[in-house]
């Protein structure tokens, strides 16, 4: 199925505001899901059998910068019986409160691997997932204090008073 | 720094289950200082008896903010940072890594074939190697402490070419975007050619030693099954997918680099001594792919001694962009690593010669991410032949 062909599939499906944008001019064209609707939109990418999309290859987590104040999440899908692949991606505001993080629904309910995905991109910048059975820190220590990733990080100096170089 | 108690919940209800589990059951650590845990990996088992009822694992020791460095740094300057993720199979990562740049550049049709044939060919060594690496630590995880020493042995070969070629032992930084560090020293074909000769009978002794070797089997066969529906699920790639009974190679389905040109089949796991996606299964993928390789090799090798011959003008870096400015753009590059899918993720803002956002999808990470649910159940016994038949390397799932 082709990339227009998919469109219509989800337009028909969801209805017209489920697509936001989409993004044609690169090499790999991308569409922008409206954030609430992403784990329904992939259960369906993945359970249509004109699609099959039922390998998530990743998900990226990105900052869009301290100016735009935008956090997103990046989905890459794959489908094996159709060799195809797609771009998913939702984003939102955020004023990078960290009482108020940034939160998407999670995917793990269609995607088992979205789970350490999910945990890393917690982790690293984070954004929050909604319905995520076990969002704890992967890669950092459980009491590492903000998310690394984000354009605003300050380098900790200290970690438990220890001084890292 | 204040944060709302919802994001606390997961963790509290975490040491809950600890400190539950630990008065009827009992938690066991195993790493990350264990020997068959290859690396820093720590599994946190609950277990009742001899059964494992549950698997945690926790990664992230050997965390070295890959992509943070990528942030920061220009395209050229990350290359030596993929080395360092699957160091075993350094090759795969700087190919995928640059082949990403390239394809953003435009400039991966102008390549030409000898450098596409030695990148090739280089890459290919590097997964015999890892293999090697995958199949001696298995045995010796198992209890065969020979294969080790063959293996070792045999892989110390391919370092000492690689070394010859690229200047150093293990992290290569040899493919760089559009070209290559240096084109081959004069006598490596050859040599090279001389290795395959030698290696073809050492991978019949090993099989015979190993890969029949009925203890061994019966450690390995029907243990850790992994189902293909489940493998996919989790994102699963390379030898462990393969091992499940799908042709998926990325090599063969995304035809990148001059993998069309050569002759090759994909193995897959039979289910020959028990369940299909058993742990012997999934090993014998990988000596199976050994073979391929090998055969890979030596197609390349003809090539570069025949119609690709070096000739005294031929410049590795005659093609290298001066300064490496993609227009704005997302792409996402995935290849066949050693381990599986290797992807990298880049987003350049068209301006500067640092990307935005990088991001490294590692085969490792996700293969390691099914271990809790095919350790389920199973002895403590047959948690060492499962985390040995995985194949993952902690520089990779960490990053």
């Amino acid at each position: 199925m082709s990339f227009e062909e998919i469109k219509l599939l989800l337009i028909e499906k969801f209805g017209a505001e489920v697509i936001i944008d989409e993004e044609t001019d690169g090499l790999q064209p991308a569409l922008l899901i409206s954030p609430a609707r992403i784990a329904e939109v992939c259960l369906e990418l993945r359970n249509n059998s004109n699609t099959y999309f039922d390998f998530l290859s990743s998900i990226t987590g990105v900052d869009y910068g301290v100016e735009a104040n935008r956090f997103g999440v990046v989905y890459h899908l794959a489908s094996i019986p159709y060799q195809t692949q797609l771009t998913l991606k939702v984003s939102i505001d955020n004023d990078r409160d960290l009482n108020n993080l940034p939160s998407f629904p999670s995917v793990t309910s269609v995607y088992r691997t979205a789970d350490w995905h999910e945990r890393e991109t917690y982790d690293l910048l984070g954004i929050f997932f909604e319905g995520h059975p076990d969002l704890r820190r992967i890669l950092l220590p459980d009491d590492w204090e903000g998310f690394p990733l984000r354009k605003d990080y300050k380098t900790a100096e200290y970690y438990r008073g220890i001084k890292i170089d | 720094m204040a944060t709302h108690p919802k994001y606390d919940t997961a963790l509290n209800n975490y040491y809950q289950k600890i400190a539950d589990a630990a008065t009827e059951d009992m938690v066991l650590n195993m790493g990350p200082q264990h020997p068959s845990t290859h690396g820093v990996l720590r599994l946190e088992l609950i277990t009742d008896g001899e059964i494992v009822k549950e698997v945690i694992p926790h990664i992230g020791y050997l965390h070295r903010c890959f992509e943070k460095h990528a942030e920061s740094l220009t395209y050229q300057q990350t290359i030596p940072f993929t080395d360092r993720m699957d160091y075993l199979a350094s090759m795969n990562n700087s190919h995928a890594f640059v082949m990403g740049v390239e394809r953003m550049m435009g400039i991966d049709k102008d390549i030409p074939k000898r450098i596409e044939y030695i990148r090739v060919l280089v890459c290919e060594l590097n997964r015999i190697a890892s293999h090697l690496i995958a199949i001696g630590t298995y045995g010796i995880d198992i209890g065969a402490f020979t294969p080790f020493l063959w293996c070792f042995r045999d892989r110390e070969h391919i370092m000492g070419m690689l070394e010859w070629a690229s200047g150093s032992r293990m992290l290569y930084n040899y493919i760089w975007v559009g070209g290559l560090f240096y084109d081959l020293p004069v006598g490596f074909e050859e040599r090279c050619a001389e290795f395959v000769t030698y290696f073809k009978p050492k991978m019949v002794e090993l099989n015979q030693l190993l890969t029949d070797n009925q203890v061994f089997i019966s450690r390995t066969a029907n243990v850790g099954v992994l189902p293909l529906d489940v493998a996919i699920n989790y994102g699963c790639s390379g030898p462990m997918l393969r091992g499940s009974g799908l042709k998926w190679d990325l090599r063969r389905i995304d035809n990148y680099s001059v993998y069309p040109e050569l002759e090759f089949d994909i193995p897959v796991g039979k289910g020959e001594m028990g369940a299909v996606g058993d742990c012997w299964d999934r090993y014998k993928v990988r000596v199976d792919e050994i073979e391929q390789s090998l055969k890979m090799v030596e197609q390349c090798l003809s090539r570069l001694q025949n119609e690709l011959k070096r000739t005294p003008d031929f410049d590795p870096r005659s093609k290298m962009p001066r300064k490496i400015t993609p227009k704005a753009q997302d792409y996402y590059v995935r290849c066949e690593g050693a381990k599986g899918e290797l992807g990298f993720y880049f987003m350049a803002d068209g301006r500067s010669e640092i990307p935005t956002r990088v991001k490294a999808r590692a085969p490792s990470f996700n293969n390691l991410s099914v271990l809790p649910e095919i350790a389920k159940g199973v002895m403590i016994a047959d948690m060492i032949a499962i985390v040995g038949s995985i194949d993952f390397v902690l520089g990779e799932v960490d990053r």
